[in-house]
C-alpha cells in the first residue's frame, strides 16, 4: 500500500494538511497519509511533527558514460515543521541533488524520503506530481518564470490544471502577489520586471497552492544585497506563518534567517550549525 | 487560467515560431484547397460545356493551318488558306437522313484582316443562326450585326483596336458599323469581330467559300455521332467533329489533372506533416527548460502532453481557416490561366475539410512531439536543481 496523496479544499491532503478523501481512511489526514507506508511504523503527531521531513539513508548514483558519480552517500536527517532550515555546501557537494529529490524530482539510488508521513518515491505514477503541486512551492536561483506570461499569469499557472472557477484562481493569485508587495506589477511580464520583483513573483508561484514546504534555491543568488534582505524578509515573514522552508544556499550572510543550517561534503551530512563555521568560503 | 490561457499566450507572445507554424500549415492547406478547387472548377466547365453545346458538330476542311477554339475547347484546325468549303455544298447537309433532328447549320469563314493598321480575325457568319448557335454570346451593349455594313466586335478586338458602339471600322473596301461589343467570353471569341457572312466574303475575297459549318442538333441527347457520319458522307473532304467527343476529350484532360492533383496533395500533406512536425520538434526544445519548470510546479505528464497539443491545434484552426481563403484566393487567380472561361465553384465540403485537414495533420504531427515533451525528466529539463 502507498501513501495517500488525494486532494484538499480542492487540492491535495497529505497528512495533517487537510482531511483525507479517501473514506477508506482514518479521518484523520495524518494518519492517513502515513497508513501507506507500509514498512513504517505510524509515528505518533509530535514525532511526526518533529520528522516532517524524514529522510533516510538517502544515495544518489549518477552514472553515465565514465566513471559513477555519487552525488549523495547515506544522508540521514529529520527536519522539525515550521523549520527554516539551511542547505550550504561547496559547489558538489550534494546540496542540488538533495533539494531535488526533497522536490520529489529525481529519485534515490537507495533510501527514502517521507515528507509529513508521505514516502514520497513510493507514491504510484504521476501522484509524485500531484504532491508536488499540492505539497511543494519551488523557488528557483534563476526564477524560472515563464517569459511568455505575465506576473499574474505566472502566479496563477500552479492552479491551471486544478478545477477550480477562473475568478477564485485569480482571487488567490492576487492574494499572494499582494502578499509579496508586488500586485501593482500584476500585468507586467517578466522581461519587464526587475530581479527582486521576479523574485516575488516566483515566491507567489510557489505560495499560490498554500503549500506546507517551500523549496528554495539559491534564491538570492542573482541579487544585490539589498534585494536580497528585501526576499529574505519575505522568507521569514512565510517562516513566521508556520511554513516549513528548506532553502540551499552559498551566502553564509543570510545564515542569521534560518533555524537550522546544515552543511554537505562530498554527498553526505559534514555537521551542522553551530558545530561547523559556514564563514569559510563554501 | 487554464491550460488553454497558456497555450494561447505563448502563441501569441512568440509571434515568430507560431507565425512559422501557421504558415507551413497554411501553405499547405491553401496549396490543397486550390488544386481540389481549381479540378473542381474545370470539371464544372467541362459539365456545363457538354450541356451547352455538347450537341453540336463543326464541320472543317481537312487542313490544321490555325488552331481553333470552341468555347475554349480545342478542336483542331481550320483553314485560313486556299482550302474552303463552298458555301452551296453546306445545302446538302440537309439533305442527311436525321436533318429533322438539327436545330441549327451555320456556315462561317474566318480570316485576318487588317484594321487600322492591326491584323485581327473577322468571321462571317449568318448572324441571326450564329447567334442562336452560340447562346453563350451576349452582345453587352448593342445588338446582333442586321445587315452586311455592320458587326460586333470580340471584347478584346474592341478594346485593342479601341471600338465603341456606333463607330465606323474600314475592312478592306467596305466601311461598317460596330452594333454592340460580345461581353468577354475568355476564349477566342473575345479576339474576332463578326460581321455578315457576305460581308466577310467580300472583304476576305472569298466569294462562295465558307471555312467551316457549324451544326446544332435540336436536342441534347440526339444521335450527334450518326448526324455527323451523314454530315461527312455528303461533305467529302472535311473533318466531321462533334463537341461531345472534344469537350469529352476536355473531360480526360481534366480527369488527369485531378489525378496529377491528388498526387500533389499527398506530397503536400506529408511535406506539411513534416513541417509541422519539425516545428514542434524544435518547439519543445526550446521549451526544455520551461516544461521543466511545469512538471517541478505539479504538472502532470498528460498536462504537458495536452498543453503542446493544445498549441498545435489552436494554430491548426487558424491555419485551415487562413488556408481556406488562400487556396480560394489563388484558385480565383489561377483559373482564368488554366482554364478560360470556367468559373471557380465554391465546394460547401472544401472549408470544413480543409480546417479538418489542418487540425487533423496538426495534431498527428505534434503527438510525437507533445509525448516526447510529457516524458522529459523534469531534473533534466530544469537543471537549474
Amino acid at each position: 500500500m502507498s501513501a495517500t496523496v488525494t486532494e484538499r479544499d480542492g487540492g491535495m491532503a497529505p497528512g495533517r494538511h487537510g482531511p483525507g478523501t479517501d473514506s477508506s481512511r482514518p479521518s484523520d489526514g495524518r494518519e492517513a497519509a502515513t497508513a501507506g507506508t507500509a514498512d513504517t511504523p505510524s509515528p505518533g503527531a509530535d514525532e511526526r511533527a518533529e520528522r516532517f521531513i524524514d529522510v533516510r539513508g538517502l544515495e544518489k548514483t549518477f552514472s553515465g558514460d565514465g566513471a559513477p558519480v555519487y552525488a549523495l552517500r547515506g544522508l540521514d536527517l529529520a527536519v522539525a515543521e515550521g523549520t527554516f532550515l539551511g542547505v550550504m555546501g561547496q559547489s558538489g557537494s550534494g546540496k542540488s541533488t538533495f533539494l531535488a529529490m526533497l522536490g520529489g524530482l529525481s529519485h534515490p539510488t537507495a533510501g527514502g524520503i517521507s515528507v509529513d508521513g508521505i514516502d514520497l518515491y513510493k507514491l504510484p505514477g504521476e501522484r509524485l506530481a500531484d504532491f508536488r503541486r499540492e505539497y511543494l512551492g519551488f523557488v528557483f536561483q534563476s526564477f524560472n518564470l515563464v517569459p511568455y506570461l505575465t506576473a499574474l499569469e505566472n502566479v496563477t499557472l500552479p492552479l491551471a490544471v486544478k478545477k477550480m472557477p477562473g475568478a477564485e484562481k485569480r482571487r488567490r493569485a492576487l492574494d499572494v502577489l499582494e502578499h509579496v508587495g508586488l500586485v501593482d506589477r500584476a500585468g507586467h511580464l517578466p522581461g519587464k520586471l526587475s530581479g527582486g520583483e521576479q523574485e516575488r513573483v516566483a515566491i507567489a508561484r510557489a505560495l499560490v497552492n498554500e503549500p506546507p514546504l517551500i523549496l528554495a534555491d539559491e534564491p538570492t543568488g542573482a541579487l544585490d544585497s539589498e534585494t536580497t534582505v528585501e526576499i529574505m524578509d519575505v522568507f521569514a515573514g512565510l517562516h513566521r506563518e508556520g511554513i516549513t522552508i528548506v532553502m540551499v544556499t552559498h551566502n553564509p550572510e543570510i545564515q542569521r534567517y534560518f533555524d537550522r543550517t546544515i552543511v554537505l561534503r562530498d554527498g553526505r551530512l559534514d555537521c551542522e550549525l553551530p558545530a561547523c563555521d559556514v564563514d569559510t568560503p563554501l | 487560467m487554464r491550460l488553454r490561457t497558456v497555450a494561447v499566450n505563448n502563441l501569441r507572445r512568440r509571434k515568430a515560431r507560431a507565425a512559422f507554424l501557421i504558415a507551413g500549415l497554411l501553405i499547405g492547406v491553401a496549396t490543397v484547397v486550390a488544386l481540389i478547387s481549381l479540378t473542381q472548377s474545370m470539371t464544372g466547365q467541362t459539365k456545363a460545356n457538354l450541356q451547352s453545346f455538347g450537341a453540336n458538330i463543326l464541320v472543317a476542311p481537312r487542313s490544321k493551318d490555325v488552331g481553333l477554339t470552341y468555347g475554349g475547347i480545342s478542336v483542331g484546325g481550320v483553314s485560313v488558306g486556299a482550302q474552303a468549303i463552298k458555301e452551296s455544298d453546306v445545302a446538302r447537309i440537309d439533305t442527311i437522313a436525321d436533318r429533322k433532328s438539327l436545330s441549327v447549320v451555320a456556315p462561317e469563314l474566318v480570316g485576318p484582316v487588317k484594321v487600322k493598321g492591326k491584323r485581327v480575325l473577322l468571321l462571317g457568319v449568318r448572324p441571326a443562326a450564329e447567334f442562336k448557335l452560340k447562346r453563350w454570346w451576349s452582345v453587352d451593349t448593342g445588338r446582333p450585326p442586321a445587315s452586311d455594313r455592320e458587326l460586333v466586335a470580340g471584347a478584346k478586338a474592341a478594346r485593342t483596336l479601341g471600338l465603341t458602339m456606333g463607330d465606323y471600322v474600314r475592312i478592306g473596301a467596305l466601311r461598317f458599323t460596330v452594333t454592340g461589343i460580345l461581353r468577354p467570353t475568355g476564349a477566342q471569341d473575345d479576339d474576332l469581330l463578326i460581321a455578315d457572312l457576305r460581308a466577310a466574303q467580300q472583304v476576305l475575297h472569298k466569294p462562295g467559300q465558307v471555312s467551316m459549318v457549324e451544326v446544332a442538333a435540336l436536342y441534347a441527347d440526339a444521335p450527334v455521332g450518326d448526324i455527323a457520319r451523314q454530315i461527312a458522307a455528303v461533305m467529302p473532304g472535311t473533318n466531321v467533329t462533334t463537341m461531345q467527343e472534344a469537350v469529352k476529350g476536355r473531360q480526360h484532360a481534366v480527369d488527369q489533372f485531378r489525378s496529377f492533383s491528388y498526387a500533389i496533395v499527398g506530397v503536400v500533406i506529408a511535406i506539411e506533416a513534416l513541417v509541422v512536425f519539425i516545428t514542434m520538434m524544435g518547439s519543445v526544445a526550446e521549451r526544455t527548460h520551461e516544461i521543466g519548470v511545469f512538471r517541478a510546479i505539479g504538472f502532470r505528464r498528460v498536462h504537458i502532453t495536452r498543453l503542446i497539443l493544445i498549441e498545435a491545434v489552436i494554430a491548426s484552426v487558424l491555419a485551415g481557416v487562413l488556408g481556406y481563403l488562400t487556396g480560394m484566393g489563388t484558385t480565383y487567380v489561377v483559373l482564368p490561366l488554366v482554364a478560360h472561361s470556367a468559373e471557380v465553384t465554391w465546394a460547401p465540403f472544401l472549408g470544413p475539410a480543409a480546417l479538418a485537414l489542418a487540425v487533423v495533420m496538426g495534431a498527428l504531427a505534434s503527438l510525437y512531439p507533445a509525448l516526447r515533451a510529457g516524458k522529459l525528466d523534469p531534473t533534466e529539463a530544469l537543471r537549474a536543481l
